[in-house]
């Protein structure tokens, strides 16, 4: 009974991942907008790798939420993946931990060429609250480099979309970069 | 207040909660005292004294019959060592290794004194919450040799996991020993996002700290930001208004809602039915966004504020989410009918990832892990502190303590929460939204605690007479239930660690600090 069930389900919630009719008209063509330019620049396949490098878990929430039916970002072709042996761009949140400063090295290390790195929240663009201390690295900058940085406490969704297009166009506006 | 036959002097510091000083001796036996009637230790932690003309401090939050009891021991200023507990409580084990890393006092006859915080980023010889700690020190370049236990025998080979893992979650190190695909032992290293929290805290205001409080485990902002500002008020005796008061519990119920329909999509999802995850991230997802339109923030963060909170909610805004509460209620009931009724679902959660009752008590299973193995405590119910002393709390309890298990806590405690928040809304009292905090004179000292979705959370706070913060310790319940992840996941297979990691959803950050 639960296929009949789930089947029903589907149908009756219908398709999500066009804006709600209660959500902020603004949103909604900045979420279409995104689309078309993702699609045009990557070609429907943005690998990324996310690290915490030492985060309080918020930025976590809203990537999580990324991978939600609201934005559908794997049917824009943008998709989290296991290795960063496959991965295009890596998204670090946090300051980052001395603890975790190796393992950070390594990980952007073994992500092929070419390679972009997005900060995000305000702990990776500045450090945060957090700083630099005898346990703190602070900005993801310092400790690798950067090439977007998305900043908030945590940073929406749609913002993170932003910076994800906005790291992925860089080369293409300005190659020398 | 009396535990068993015997009067400990302890004075009432608030409501339900205690407040004592005694020597380490009385202090093993007031452990042994709250054990023998069932209660738990919920949290322990030191402090650098010396400042203040003493040496150092242990300080130890137990969780009686008669409330939370924070005890506190003053260590004579050369001594550096205090009685273990974690051979009464064992839950103290990895608490009582972090007070060494940090402070350099130990528990004396501890089996376990291996390094938890400690990594290689300082030195073994220097202590960051020492007040003479020096900042400026450069890292050390020494590689984290970590002595796990090891299994031995024919066929048995480890499998080492982490720190950075295959998704999107906290980095944290897990050996496995097995045999074949079944697991027979699993070994947690954490301490990676340690990122010096409680050294941060000192020297900091007041406002600032409630920040920094809301930040120890972002899951869980509105909790730790409600018990920094309690702990605060305490400290001052400053009065908050009613209506703040109902609109803290509100975030609070908000933000479990939040994390429980978050957790059962992912929990769908770790059993192929994306299905599950979809609707429930849908779900989730609209229900942030109500959070942002009423109050501004999807994750309410820096809505509580000390002496009350930053935002009223309107009359319209009240109609909103009362109507979105009733949506969510329907929405989650179908759903239910789903996973009940979904073969596959069932037969990977039930038998899963077992925490027994009896082992979860000896062990100190706290908060919606430990309810579903029938440790049958929740503040919110037992201890309730305003607004919750007016909302008659129903616990929800299982006693299997599989992943089905925790999964039900969370579907009840969904419905539970979403009566609370039309209740709140409904009777939310009129009145301010702050009120200043009352003039630091002295230093002085309070302690805050909050039901958190995944556990209590426990914050202590001291504020020296200049009126900044001297010491804060936040307390997360995962530092409690991670171990018996180690022991839940005996016997089951590699491939169901993830389903039943998730069931826990433990905090990182949270323990790391």
């Amino acid at each position: 009974m639960a296929t009949h069930l789930i089947l029903q389900k589907i149908f009756k919630t219908g398709i999500v991942s066009e804006p709600a009719p209660q959500a902020d008209p603004a949103l909604r063509t900045h979420e279409q907008a995104l689309h078309a330019d993702i699609l045009k620049v990557f070609g429907q396949s943005v690998a990324i790798r996310h690290l915490d490098a030492g985060s309080c878990n918020g930025c976590e929430l809203e990537i999580h939420a990324l991978n939600g039916p609201h934005y559908n970002i794997e049917g824009m072709g943008v998709k989290f993946v296991a290795s960063p042996r496959h991965a295009d761009v890596l998204l670090v949140t946090g300051p980052v931990s001395r603890n975790l400063e190796t393992a950070l090295k390594r990980t952007h290390d073994a992500i092929p060429e070419p390679k972009w790195v997005i900060a995000v929240g305000d702990c990776g663009c500045s450090g945060g609250l957090f700083g630099e201390s005898y346990a703190s690295c602070g900005r993801v900058s310092n400790v690798i480099p950067v090439d977007v940085e998305v900043p908030g406490c945590p940073p929406t969704p749609i913002a993170l979309l932003q910076g994800i297009l906005a790291a992925v166009s860089q080369d293409r506006e300005n190659p020398g970069a | 207040m009396k535990i068993g036959e015997h009067d400990w002097h302890l004075d009432p510091l608030g409501k339900h909660i205690w407040r004592g000083r005694m020597e380490t001796g009385q202090l093993l036996a007031l452990a042994r005292a709250v054990k023998e009637e069932g209660g738990q230790l919920v949290a322990l932690w030191g402090s650098d004294d010396r400042a203040l003309g003493g040496g150092f401090g242990i300080h130890v939050v137990l969780l009686t019959s008669s409330g939370l009891a924070w005890v506190s021991c003053a260590l004579a200023a050369d001594a550096l060592a205090y009685p273990d507990l974690a051979h009464i409580f064992p839950q103290a084990d990895r608490m009582q290794r972090a007070t060494f890393d940090l402070l350099g006092i130990h528990a004396s006859d501890a089996v376990d004194d291996r390094k938890w915080l400690r990594h290689g980023a300082w030195a073994a010889t220097a202590f960051p919450l020492r007040k003479d700690f020096d900042p400026g020190l450069p890292a050390t370049r020494d590689t984290d040799a970590y002595p796990f236990i090891r299994v031995e025998g024919e066929g048995v080979h480890e499998i080492a996991v982490g720190p950075i893992h295959a998704g999107t979650i906290e980095p944290g190190h897990f050996r496995f020993s097995v045999i074949g695909e079944r697991i027979l032992r699993l070994e947690e290293r954490m301490g990676y996002t340690h990122k010096g929290t409680e050294k941060r805290f000192e020297g900091m205001d007041i406002d600032t700290g409630a920040k920094l409080a809301g930040r120890v485990s972002g899951d869980t902002h509105s909790a730790y930001a409600w018990a920094y500002c309690m702990a605060v008020e305490m400290a001052t005796a400053s009065t908050v208004p009613d209506r703040a008061v109902w609109l803290r519990a509100l975030f609070l119920e908000i933000e479990r809602i939040a994390n429980h329909l978050g957790d059962l999509g992912y929990l769908g999802n770790d059993v192929a039915l994306s299905f599950g995850f979809m609707q429930f991230w849908r779900l989730k997802e609209d229900w942030l966004r109500l959070s942002a339109k009423l109050f501004g923030h999807r994750y309410l963060y820096d809505r509580i504020v000390p002496g009350g909170v930053a935002v009223d909610i309107t009359d319209s805004g009240r109609a909103e989410l009362a109507a979105e509460a009733d949506r969510i209620e329907a929405e989650v009931r179908s759903l239910k009918t789903i996973y009940d009724e979904h073969a596959t679902l069932q037969d990977r959660f039930s038998n899963t990832g077992i925490v027994k009752p009896e082992l979860a008590a000896r062990l100190g299973l706290t908060g919606l892990a430990g309810r579903a193995s029938a440790q049958a405590w929740d503040a919110r119910a037992q201890f309730p502190l305003a607004p919750y002393d007016q909302l008659d709390v129903s616990m929800a309890t299982q006693r299997s303590g599989d992943v089905l298990a925790r999964a039900e806590v969370r579907f009840a405690e969904i419905h539970e929460s979403l009566r609370l928040v039309r209740a709140l809304l409904e009777c939310l009292p009129a009145g301010d939204l702050h009120a200043p905090l009352a003039a630091i004179q002295n230093v002085c000292e309070g302690i805050g605690w909050v039901e958190s979705w995944r556990g209590e959370v426990v914050v202590a706070v001291r504020i020296g007479a200049d009126g900044r913060l001297d010491r804060v310790h936040p307390h997360d319940p995962s530092w409690q239930n991670w171990p018996l992840v180690e022991v839940g996941v005996l016997g089951n297979i590699v491939p169901d660690f993830p389903l039943i990691n998730k069931s826990f959803n433990l905090s990182y950050s949270g323990p790391d600090l």
